[in-house]
Order: C-alpha cells, then sequence, then structure tokens
C-alpha cells in the first residue's frame, strides 16, 4: 500500500518525505466493577485494597464476565460504526510480575467489534480495524537501583488495576501527520465521553496512547516503523511523532536503516529510546478462554445500543456549523462541542443573535466552569446588546462573566455596573472636545505617516477612554476620529 | 455404614456426628500411614464441625442432607486456611484465602471434611505417583497403585477413611482410581458441577465428582455438588433433575451400547473384558437391550486429549511463578527466578506436559495440533450423538486392566494408555461414571463404565444401581 495523499504537516518533515501513523488506544472503561469478579474498578486507592482471588489470579479462581463492560465496548462499537459479531475472549500468554496469571485475557481473531471509522473535524476518515475488550495488568513498581525492572533493588505490585476492563481502540495507518494524530486523540476522547464509556484522563492512564509511526519517500512504499510508548497527554503524541518522523530520516539519509522495535518516549528530553527490538514476532501462544463462552449480540440487543446512543460530537459540530453558517472547523464550532456549550450557542443563533459573535464568546470568553449552565436566552440578549451598540466588546465580557457566576440578566447587571455605551452624539462631543484640546497632536495625526498615527491613535483613545469613563466603543472611537481626520 | 445411613442416623439424633468423626479417624490412623491417602487430616476441625453439627440437631435443626458425613477432599480444592497442595512442591506452604464452591455446598449440607487426599502433581497421572508427597497404596494389595489422578480420594473411600470423597476427573481421574479401588466413582457433565476453585489442570475438561461406596451415596453426594453456580461461567443453568428418587427405576426397556471400539482397545485385558461382558448380560437379564455399538472417533481420543491438555495446562499453570504465592527460589533477575522457581517447584510430568502444551499452541504449530486436536473433538462428539440417537447408555471397561504393581508404568506412554476408555466422556463433556463390578483373575477389582448423553446422569446413575444390584 502506499498512500495517495501527500503530507499535510509536510512543513516539519523535510521536502519529499511523509510519514504515516496508526494508533493504539487503550481505554479503561467506566464501569463500576472489574471485568472479571466484583472488585471495584477504582484509581488511586491503597495497594491492593481492590482485590480478590480473580484478581490476584488464585489458583482455583474463575473469571465472571461483567455485563457493563461488555454493553460500553458494545456501545463504543456502534460509535465508531463498526460491526459488532459474535466474539470470543483469548488468552495472551507471556510472563510478566504485573500479570498475576502470567496471561491476559483479551480478544483475538474474533474481537467484539470490527472495522469502522472516525471522522477527523478536520475532514480526514480514519479507519477503524477494531475495538476489542481486555483485562488490564497491575502495576510495578520499582523501589531503588535505577527504578527499571533490571536494576531495581526491589519491585512491588500493586494489582488494583488488576482486571479493569479496558477497550483496545486500533486504528488503520491512516494518518499523516501528528496534527491529525492529535485530532484522532481528541476526537476519539470526545465519542469516550460522550458516549460514557470512559472518562479518558490521559494523565490518570484511563486513556494510553501508543504510536505507530514509520517515513517514506512520498510516492515510495512505507517504511518500517517502531511503535512509540508513553505518552501522557495529547502534546506528547504530537511531540513523540514529530520527532520519531524526523529521527527515522535522520537514519535513512545517513544510509542507515530503521529497526523494527518498541521505543519509549522521554517527555523530559522530548526525544525516544529503544525500549525492546522485536527481532520476531513476539509468540503469544493466544488460544480461546476456555473459562468464558463466546458472546454472541442478537439484532436485538444492537438496536437497543444503537436507540441509546448520544448524538455524537461530529453530528453535533455539523448542526452548530450549519445553524452559524460557519465550516465544522471553525474554532468556535469545535470549542463549543467540546465544552458541551453547542446547544447553548444554538439556542442563541436560533433566538436571533449574532452567530459570529455567539461563537466569540464560546470560544474565548466560556472556557469557565459552570458556562453550561447559562440561560441561553439571556446568552442571546447580552449578544442582542452587543451588536445593538448597548455594550462595548469589553463590557460585554465582563457581563458575561457575571452572568456566568450569578446567573443574573445582561440588562440588570450592564445597569448595576453602569455600562451604558455612549451614543454616537456623546462620543461626537467628547472627541470635539479632544480634537480642540490638542490641536498640536491632532495635526500630527492627520498628517503624519503610519508610524505616529499609530502612536497618536493610541493617544487620543486613551482621552477617550478616560473622559467616557471607559464606556466608549473602542470601534466605533477609531472609526470617529478617522472620519473626522478625513481618513 | 453408608453416607445415606450415617446421616438419617446423625439427623434423628441415633447417633452423633462426633461419634461417626472420631471411629472414622481411628480408621485412619490405622492404616493411614500404610496407604497415604491423605496429605493432610485435620481432625481437629473435623471434630469441632461434628460438635457443631450436633449441636445444630440437638438444637431442633437440620444440618442437611449429609448431616455429619465424613468426606476427604482432592488436595485440589480449595478450602479458606488449609493448605492446597496439589501434591506439588511450587504450592508450598500456600492457603487459600476461600473455599471451592463445592467445599461451600458440601458444609451448607451438613458434611464434614476430614482432610485433603493425595493426587498425582496437578492431577496429572493415572497412578498417584506422581505426587511430590509419594504415592498412595491400594487398599486391595499395598504393592498397587490405587490409579490416578485422584487415587488418594479413592484410597479414602476404599479404606472406609471416609464414606464419600471429591475427586477431579480429566480425562479419566475420578472413575480409573474408582474402577482399581473398587469403589463407585462418577465425573458429571461438563457444567453440571462449578469449577470455582477447583485448581486448574484443563479447564474445558475438568469436572469435579463424587467417590462413594454405594451407588446411592454417589448420587446423594451429586445432588449437593451440582447445579449452577454463576461464579463459573461454564457452568450449566438448567435446573437439576433430582437423581435419588429415580435410582429403583430400573432398566427395562433402556437401550444400551457396547462401544465396540473401547472394549477392543489397545491393552484391555481379557479378564476385564470378560467382566464388561458380564455387565452386559446383567443389564440384558433386567430387561434392557443391549447391542455393540460403533463409535468410530473415539480412537482419536487419546491423541487429542494429549494436545488438549496439556495445552490449556501450559497456560494454567503459568501463574505458578514465584511472584505471589507458593514457592520461590531466589535469583539475580525475575526471568531467572521464574526459572528457578518453576525447575525447582514442578515434578517431571508435569514439566513434561508444559512442554507438550506449550509446543502444541506455539505459532505455525497451532493449526496442526491444537486446532486438529480441536476438530477431533467435534468428531468425538459427533460420533457420539450418532450413538445417543440410538442407545440411552453406552458402557465399556473403565481401565484396560486392574490395579498394576508401584513402578510398572514407568514409560509415560504406558501410563497414559490407562485412560483410553474415559478420555472421550471428557472430551464429549459427557457424563460417565465407573461402577465396580466383580473381579479379575488377579482378585482385584474390576469396574464398568457406564456413559451417557449430556445432562442425563438420571439415566446413567439407574444402570449404575441396576449394576450394582446384579452384584449383590
Amino acid at each position: 500500500m502506499t498512500p495517495s495523499t501527500p503530507s499535510p504537516n509536510a512543513s516539519v518533515l523535510p521536502e519529499g518525505w511523509g510519514m504515516v501513523i496508526g494508533l493504539e488506544v487503550h481505554c479503561e472503561l467506566a464501569t463500576a466493577t472489574k471485568l472479571f469478579c466484583c472488585c471495584p474498578n477504582h484509581f488511586g486507592d491503597q495497594p491492593n485494597a481492590n482485590t480478590c482471588p480473580t484478581c490476584l489470579g488464585l489458583p482455583g479462581s474463575l473469571p465472571m464476565l461483567n455485563e457493563q463492560a461488555v454493553e460500553l465496548a458494545m456501545r463504543l462499537g456502534r460509535a465508531l460504526n463498526c460491526d459488532v459479531k459474535r466474539s470470543v475472549f483469548s488468552r495472551k500468554n507471556y510472563f510478566y510480575p504485573d500479570q498475576p496469571k502470567d496471561y491476559q485475557v483479551t480478544q483475538y481473531d474474533l474481537p467484539t467489534n470490527l472495522g469502522g471509522h472516525l471522522d477527523l473535524p478536520s475532514g480526514p476518515r480514519i479507519g477503524i480495524t477494531r475495538a476489542h475488550i481486555e483485562e488490564d495488568t497491575g502495576k510495578l513498581n520499582h523501589v531503588g537501583g535505577g527504578g527499571r525492572i533490571h536494576d531495581a533493588e526491589h519491585s512491588l505490585v500493586d494489582y488494583n488495576r488488576s482486571g479493569v476492563p479496558l477497550v483496545e481502540i486500533v486504528s488503520e495507518a491512516d494518518m499523516r501527520s501528528s496534527e491529525q494524530a492529535k485530532e484522532y486523540a481528541n476526537e476519539l476522547r470526545a465519542i469516550l465521553l460522550a458516549t460514557g464509556v470512559s472518562d479518558a484522563k490521559m494523565e490518570e492512564g484511563s486513556m494510553r496512547v501508543d504510536a505507530n509511526v514509520s517515513v517514506h519517500h512520498l510516492g515510495e512504499p512505507w517504511g518500517t516503523r517502531c511503535e512509540i510508548k508513553n505518552l501522557n497527554s495529547v502534546r506528547s503524541l504530537g511531540r513523540a511523532i514529530d520527532h520519531e518522523a524526523l529521527r527515522q530520516i535522520d537514519l535513512l539519509t545517513n544510509g542507515e536503516t530503521v529497526r523494527q522495535e518498541t521505543r519509549h518516549w522521554d517527555e523530559a528530553s522530548g526525544r525516544t529510546g529503544t525500549l525492546r527490538v522485536k527481532e520476531d514476532a513476539d509468540d503469544y501462544r493466544y488460544f480461546p478462554e476456555p473459562d468464558l463462552v463466546p458472546l454472541e449480540p442478537s439484532a436485538a440487543d444492537i438496536a437497543r445500543i444503537d436507540a441509546a446512543l448520544p448524538v455524537l460530537p461530529g453530528a453535533r459540530r455539523a448542526a452548530l456549523a450549519e445553524a452559524a453558517g460557519v465550516p465544522a472547523t471553525a474554532g468556535g464550532v469545535v470549542m463549543a462541542v467540546e465544552r458541551g456549550l453547542d446547544h447553548l450557542a444554538r439556542a442563541a443563533i436560533g433566538g436571533g443573535a449574532d452567530a459570529g459573535r455567539v461563537l466569540t464568546h464560546v470560544e474565548h470568553n466560556l472556557a469557565v466552569d459552570g458556562a453550561e449552565t447559562l440561560s441561553p436566552e439571556r446568552f442571546g440578549d447580552l449578544v442582542k446588546m452587543e451588536t445593538g451598540g448597548e455594550l462595548t466588546a469589553t463590557q460585554a465580557k465582563t457581563v458575561l462573566a457575571e452572568m456566568v457566576a450569578t446567573g443574573g440578566a445582561p440588562a440588570e447587571i450592564a445597569q448595576a455596573r453602569g455600562f451604558e455605551a455612549l451614543d454616537s452624539s456623546a462620543l461626537e462631543g467628547i472627541i470635539d472636545g479632544l480634537i480642540a484640546a490638542h490641536g498640536e497632536e491632532w495635526e500630527q495625526f492627520r498628517s503624519g505617516d503610519d508610524k505616529a498615527r499609530g502612536k497618536l491613535s493610541g493617544f487620543f483613545m486613551g482621552k477617550v477612554m478616560q473622559a467616557s469613563s471607559g464606556q466608549a466603543d473602542g470601534k466605533a472611537a477609531t472609526a470617529l476620529l478617522r472620519r473626522k481626520a478625513g481618513l | 455404614m453408608s453416607a445415606l445411613e450415617i446421616a438419617a442416623a446423625v439427623r434423628g439424633g441415633e447417633r452423633t456426628a462426633r461419634a461417626v468423626m472420631e471411629e472414622h479417624l481411628s480408621l485412619i490412623g490405622a492404616r493411614e500411614a500404610e496407604l497415604h491417602a491423605f496429605n493432610l487430616v485435620t481432625s481437629e476441625q473435623a471434630l469441632a464441625a461434628a460438635d457443631a453439627v450436633d449441636a445444630r440437631v440437638a438444637a431442633g435443626d437440620d444440618p442437611g442432607p449429609l448431616a455429619g458425613v465424613p468426606i476427604a477432599l482432592k488436595d485440589n480444592l480449595c478450602t479458606t486456611g488449609i493448605p492446597t497442595t496439589c501434591s506439588s512442591k511450587i504450592l508450598a506452604g500456600w492457603k487459600p484465602p476461600y473455599d471451592a464452591t463445592v467445599v461451600e455446598r458440601l458444609t451448607a449440607a451438613g458434611a464434614i471434611s476430614v482432610g485433603k487426599t493425595n493426587l498425582d502433581e496437578f492431577a496429572m497421572g493415572s497412578s498417584t505417583e506422581n505426587s511430590a508427597f509419594g504415592p498412595s497404596k491400594n487398599p486391595h494389595d499395598i504393592t498397587k497403585v490405587p490409579g490416578g489422578s485422584s487415587g488418594g480420594s479413592a484410597v479414602a473411600v476404599a479404606a472406609g477413611f471416609a464414606p464419600l470423597a471429591l475427586g477431579s476427573d480429566t480425562g479419566g481421574s475420578i472413575r480409573q482410581p474408582a474402577a482399581l479401588c473398587g469403589v463407585v466413582g462418577v465425573k458429571p457433565t461438563y457444567g453440571r458441577v462449578s469449577r470455582y476453585g477447583l485448581v486448574a489442570f484443563a479447564s474445558s475438561l475438568d469436572q469435579i465428582g463424587p467417590f462413594a461406596t454405594t451407588v446411592a451415596d454417589a448420587a446423594a453426594l451429586y445432588e449437593v455438588i451440582a447445579g449452577h453456580d454463576p461464579r463459573d461461567s461454564t457452568s450449566i443453568p438448567e435446573a437439576l433433575p433430582p437423581v435419588l428418587p429415580r435410582l429403583g427405576d430400573g432398566v427395562a426397556g433402556l437401550r444400551v451400547g457396547l462401544v465396540t471400539e473401547l472394549c477392543q482397545a489397545e491393552g484391555i485385558a481379557p479378564d476385564v473384558a470378560a467382566r464388561v461382558a458380564a455387565a452386559a448380560e446383567a443389564l440384558s437379564e433386567a430387561g434392557a437391550k443391549v447391542e455393540e455399538v460403533s463409535v468410530p472417533a473415539v480412537i482419536y481420543g487419546l491423541s487429542a486429549y494429549y494436545l488438549i491438555a496439556p495445552a490449556e495446562a501450559s497456560s494454567n499453570l503459568a501463574r505458578y511463578d514465584g511472584v505471589r504465592y507458593g514457592l520461590r527460589v531466589d535469583a539475580p533477575t525475575t526471568a531467572e527466578m521464574y526459572d528457578r522457581t518453576r525447575t525447582a517447584g514442578f515434578g517431571p510430568e508435569v514439566l513434561r506436559r508444559i512442554m507438550l502444551g506449550t509446543y502444541a499452541l506455539s505459532a505455525g504449530y497451532y493449526d496442526a495440533y491444537y486446532g486438529k486436536a480441536q476438530k477431533v473433538r467435534t468428531l468425538i462428539i459427533r460420533d457420539f450423538q450418532a450413538a445417543y440417537e440410538r442407545f440411552d447408555v453406552l458402557i465399556s471397561p473403565t481401565a484396560p486392566t486392574t490395579a498394576f504393581a508401584l513402578g510398572a508404568k514407568a514409560d509415560p506412554l504406558a501410563m497414559y494408555l490407562n485412560d483410553i476408555c474415559t478420555i472421550p466422556s471428557n472430551l464429549a463433556g459427557h457424563p460417565a461414571m465407573s461402577v465396580p463390578f466383580g473381579s479379575g483373575d488377579d482378585g482385584l477389582p474390576v469396574g464398568v463404565q457406564i456413559m451417557a448423553n449430556a445432562l442425563d446422569e438420571v439415566t446413567m446413575f439407574q444402570v449404575a444401581a441396576t449394576l450394582e444390584g446384579a452384584m449383590a
């Protein structure tokens, strides 16, 4: 396979190079209990507080499948446009101390969700290979020495996370830039939150992103890929991908080759380093988990899951964009959906408020807690006061902040603060007075070069604001000054 | 006294559970050193439990259908606070923090554990010689093996140490020692009895079942331990039809198939074959219609079993790595610690099967071995289904010979052949049991195997009761 589109992120790569990215995302499902036992699925408790014979893998214990986990995984599958089919759990066998049974129960050849897609806000459609259910491992804490398993004095294991339900969402290698990868991660996160499937906190590890990155000369086959782990934020994801692509290009341009390997992102140094080399494909000796029975969702199950799906972020962006008459990629639209303010914005626009001002407020002035409690009518009234000249942009921002804090009506808040935009005759009176009082400066403003005019514009605006106690509309005042100067 | 007689006496206040227990403990004291049925006898706990049963009777409560009945538990069943070793050094010092579902049900029924019985390490073997703690001996001739892997449980019942015992049967580990020790041994339908708390050998084959001296006692124990358990996802949700009320229904009109391939299998001794023929004759006389039947795919059972069981075992036994419990042999690195711990902790047969299973699941070999074995399993089920369209039950020898001498089968393959008649039922998931039916030329017990269709334990027990009656 060769990509048909050139890299849209050519700027970070040397001319003629492209990169190819696929992401594997692990998400903890937002269940009350673990995947195969009744222990709480809860982060941050005392080590090994949330354990039982099953999640400790004690001899004789057996898994008991959590229905809620299956439901959430299937819901995610449908939100990602996957086929939800008969699935079978398998054992992935490998020895590691964080894994109490020395095998992981996962899905192999028959995953719950197969073959979907996710549309990036900027347009491209990214294929979803599969989204399968599996159990998480425990957590190792290496004490002393170098702090790694090889050189620590001893290691402690916390099995609270052991058996926490995960979905692993594997994308196709459809992304061509770190920007797209970041967009994918953000969009996936938005879907996980909207569907209630996961709290998707990268910093707490409830959403973990691994990136497969390769580079190639545009038009030529793809190169060898490396997998990057330990990406704890969307920002790290972008940095790590760009760094890794440049590292690989560096190797290739120096006549070296890229080894297929797993690499570790070091946030502090901003570099990736070798974690382990994949000499051969690991042999996990997968086989069907005999302690569990296959999952066989009926058509009715899938219809019920579909019916309960919320409107997804992509559809919400499209609806707001249409109402506002702007592209779905507009900053205000993206922010509105991300912050859950799209209903507010649509209602305000539907009530006759200016769409541009509404989206501007959402994008710049409503990144605060409580914004979602705003009354759409009152928010619309505020925007109307602003566009009607009753409030300046600065005043509107101040009033909006107070509306969020107190829930008050914009007219009352403006009045209480003495915000009354000057009518145009009062503004003209102030400006005429200033021209008379500062003849020399006025002459320089009229006849000077751009630099001098800029400086004097600031001088006069300062005086206008002073004379009007800050109630003059800056834009209107600038326009009047220029008109009077014949500019 | 049978288990049912003991329970009736205790519930009726005619005997105390303590008196019953003391009697059995004294029998154990007299012969245990010679027979080595147990890894651990829990006398103190047993007497305390007996007193508790007596207190309930005195208070007018009913302690349950097995009130005061001593029972021996195979040492791969988890018991709270009591070492559960699987007769392996690798579980040294481990005490489970929980009871197996069957142990909970026994306690609720008033039965009292006398201790944990010896087995081939992790239930891998057919003679109990693979125990890390030494072999058990056949009570009928202590120079002979009791069979295995549940040899200790079979010995305990045959020697009168307890009227009941539990074993586990993955390829014949209840039925074969029952045959060799002259007691009744039952492997129920896969999923009838919860595996929760049974230390896994091969999860898709393992099934817990009863040992008893009589068919009725075995049925009573089966009724107590069987039934749905949500903690085992492979547990069967269907309601459990009671067996005891139908035990005397006889076999008139039943169609009994004598399985040609198993009666003529490699190594079936003439004296054993003769006893099976006699059993067929007895059933015929009791009104059953007996015919020979061919179940062709069963001849591949042994080969399929020795891929599937070790494959699952290689994964199930991975957890014994020295990290969390049991034996740990320290080493400079984690990988070496794993290596040393497992090399020191597992016996040769367990290591052999882990190797076999790891190989069978390896990339490039899976289809040829594990995959093909699963297909054979499907064929065996298909052939059994065809047979059960024409027959209600099938019969065969349980084991090819009577009990053999300790040390006689050093070659693993010779040992594996012991299970040739029992393995097909495990692969199919069907119920099967062994009932004593006389003795061989050497005077040692011979067992006849009765196999039935999935979930049809009732008919199987009826046939067993008829055979038992014919011997009386």
